[in-house]
């Protein structure tokens, strides 16, 4: 049995359609990523599984149970957690977890081991209000009030937006330990970085599924040579590259830009004419393509 | 229960942790009720009045006396001529001037009658009105016992009025009924629908509704602190009136305490109700300050009596709790009565309050309503 199934679920808000026919599978045990530009309609989908909205078209169900018709049996089985920090931000640590324990009719003590490896970071601070945690720390008491209940399936919308690099390393490290107690984790996130940890990742934009597939799959999917092109004057160097006929889509991404070579033309060819613009010593090396650049690409053709 | 004891516990939590809750919950009712009690009142105490004594014989000082006597009235003012009155009203000073004529006593010896002139400040009609009364009765008191010592026959009809359970006509029995009717509704109504709208906000309601907890769990969990917090309120309350205006209960306290409950609920019901209509803090108050806090004031009879206005305010005013209550509240404390004197009106309230409670419970959602986009 698959812990989601979701056949062509369509959500419509008035005239916007914010989820457009989405259909996929996630097993038992998966880290399923999603990935995709703010508006996606990521969070509508995870509603929709968290059974907190009804979907306009289309059916889902959690280990085979329908979010519509099965979501108060459902409800017990659900961590969710949303994209906007959503505890008592006038309760202490200890008390937010102590209440989410309790609703959901367990106890700290029962599932303590489940989030030892989370709350023992937080537990030195568990007399402090959750409003005066840091945004990592806030993440991290989020995550243990959703574990608390020891969920079958986690929904995590856009757990480590705001948190800063080495708490959203830890975060992960975190989900993959709870992959391994046998939890379905899915997860949104606009860090392509992080899509790299997932099982699967979907991507997703405008509504719509763009592929489905393991993350390294996805990268040998881009068929094209990709070249990192790189310049102390990385403005000049943009522009230049935008300028050539030669070079196809070149798109900034962190210190260099890469770029396709248009058929017929070599890397020598637009080290000359980087040369004629006057950016000498320019770098142009081969890499293996990332998420982003297959993401950037299939943005292209779907638009 | 378990779940729900939690509920509660939580809920006490972001209660004694807020200090603005605190504020409006026990703060603001003890400060309206000192305020309708002290500034507000309309009663008569120790009002200016001015004298233009044209006669200055036995009978004028008789009277001048007897009006001074009373409490309600000190002459601020002996005043020398007829042109001093206007300054005497345009200062401020004066509620009242009374001019009495030249040679009051040998006209009274003689026509065995005298006219005496009372003039009001008709700026402030109630008070004006009710100055006139009180000056009137003084000079027909006198007057009467004038009468008796010149004919020693009996006057004619002398009426003798006295006032049923509230003898002083003090303005508190009227008011802090009604300020008890007016604090509950809003605190009760207010304080829910807030509770619950802050969750929406917070976002903390989307966790709540993934919960297994139940509706109605979510419900008595929001509902219970401030029913008893309430409850603590209405005793506050009644303690200050004894204490500080002298206002006992006449009836049975746990009647009382009992009809209070009730309204209570009902307030809180209300409050759930607004909190289902909207998601934004502000929202949730403007609606339960503009539904609640004017139609009370005006058409619960608890300021203006609802047989004075047009019938159609009556009938509107029917369809509010708050009427119901103040007639509850009141008959009940000031009059001592039982409740086989306000069984129609606790099964009126008793009735409302189901309706909300069902309508409330059943728009409360189950899941994310339009604000889910």
């Amino acid at each position: 049995m698959n812990a989601v199934d979701a056949k062509s679920i369509t959500q419509r808000f008035g005239k916007i359609t914010a989820v457009d026919d989405v259909s996929f599978t996630v097993s038992e045990g998966e880290l399923f990523g999603f990935i995709g530009p703010d508006g996606a309609g990521k969070t509508t989908l995870f509603r929709i599984a968290a059974t907190l909205i009804i979907p306009t078209g289309g059916r889902m169900t959690l280990f085979g149970l329908n979010v519509v018709s099965d979501f108060r049996e459902l409800r017990n089985h659900i961590g969710y957690m949303p994209g906007r920090f959503s505890l008592y931000t006038d309760l202490t640590v200890e008390e937010n977890l102590q209440f989410y324990a309790t609703i959901f009719g367990t106890t700290i003590k029962e599932n303590y081991h489940l989030i030892e490896p989370v709350y023992k970071q937080i537990e030195p601070f568990r007399k402090r209000r959750a409003g005066h945690l840091s945004g990592g720390m806030k993440q991290k008491l989020a995550l243990s009030c959703a574990l608390i209940h020891k969920p079958r399936i986690l929904i995590l919308d856009e757990p480590t937006t705001g948190v800063d690099a080495v708490s959203r390393t830890e975060f992960w490290e975190m989900l993959e330990g709870l992959k391994r107690e046998g939890i379905t984790i899915i997860v949104s996130t606009p860090y392509m970085d992080e899509a790299l940890r997932c099982d699967r990742i979907a991507l997703m934009q405008q509504g719509r599924l763009m592929g489905i597939d393991t993350p390294a799959a996805i990268r040998s999917s881009y068929g094209k040579k990709i070249y990192a092109v790189s310049h102390r004057d990385r403005y000049r160097l943009l522009l230049a590259l935008r300028a050539m006929t030669d070079v196809d889509s070149p798109e900034p991404f962190g210190e260099a830009v890469h770029i396709n070579i248009r058929e017929g033309a070599t890397v020598d060819d637009v080290k000359k004419s980087l040369e004629r613009a006057g950016l000498e010593g320019a770098e142009v090396t081969e890499i293996t393509p990332g998420i982003e650049d297959v993401f950037l690409e299939l943005m292209k053709k779907g638009s | 229960m378990k779940r729900l004891m939690a509920f509660v516990r939580k809920e006490f939590l972001h209660i004694f942790r807020d200090f603005r809750t605190l504020i409006i919950l026990f703060g603001i009712p003890a400060a309206q009720i000192l305020i309708f009690g002290y500034a507000v009142r309309t009663d008569l105490k120790d009002a200016g009045i001015a004298v233009l004594d044209n006669a200055r014989d036995g009978v004028s000082k008789e009277l001048i006396q007897k009006i001074e006597a009373s409490e309600f009235f000190y002459v601020k003012r002996y005043l020398a001529s007829y042109e001093e009155i206007d300054a005497a009203f345009r200062q401020g000073e004066i509620k009242a001037a009374i001019i009495f004529p030249g040679q009051i006593a040998a006209s009274v010896a003689r026509e065995g009658s005298a006219t005496i002139g009372i003039i009001a400040d008709g700026s402030e009609p109630n008070t004006a009105s009710l100055v006139t009364g009180y000056i009137t009765g003084i000079v027909n008191d006198y007057s009467s016992s004038l009468a008796s010592a010149v004919t020693s026959s009996l006057p004619l009809i002398v009426p003798e009025v006295r006032m049923y359970f509230n003898p002083g006509l003090k303005s508190h029995f009227m008011f802090i009924p009604g300020v008890i009717t007016l604090i509950l509704i809003l605190i009760c109504a207010l304080m829910t629908s807030v509770t619950i709208v802050r969750e929406k906000e917070y976002g903390t309601m989307e966790v709540l509704l993934v919960s297994p907890l139940k509706p109605w769990q979510i419900i008595i969990g929001k509902v219970t602190p401030y029913f008893f917090l309430s409850l603590v309120n209405v005793i506050v309350i009644l303690l200050m009136t004894w204490f500080v205006f002298g206002l006992p209960v006449r009836g049975s306290i746990p009647l009382l305490i009992a009809g209070c409950m009730l309204y209570i609920l009902l307030g809180l019901s209300f409050g759930i109700l607004v909190s289902a209509s909207t998601s934004k803090t502000e929202n949730a108050v403007f609606i339960s300050l503009l539904t609640l806090m004017l139609p009370t004031i005006l058409l619960s009879g608890f300021i203006f009596p609802i047989e004075n206005m047009p019938k159609v305010y009556d009938y509107v005013s029917m369809a509010l709790p708050p009427r119901w209550f103040v007639g509850i509240i009141r008959a009940i404390m000031i009059k001592g009565a039982g409740f086989g004197y306000i069984w129609k009106e606790t099964a009126i309230l008793a009735g409302m309050t189901l309706l909300i409670m069902v309508i409330s419970a059943r728009r409360f959602k189950t899941r994310l309503g339009e604000e889910g986009r």
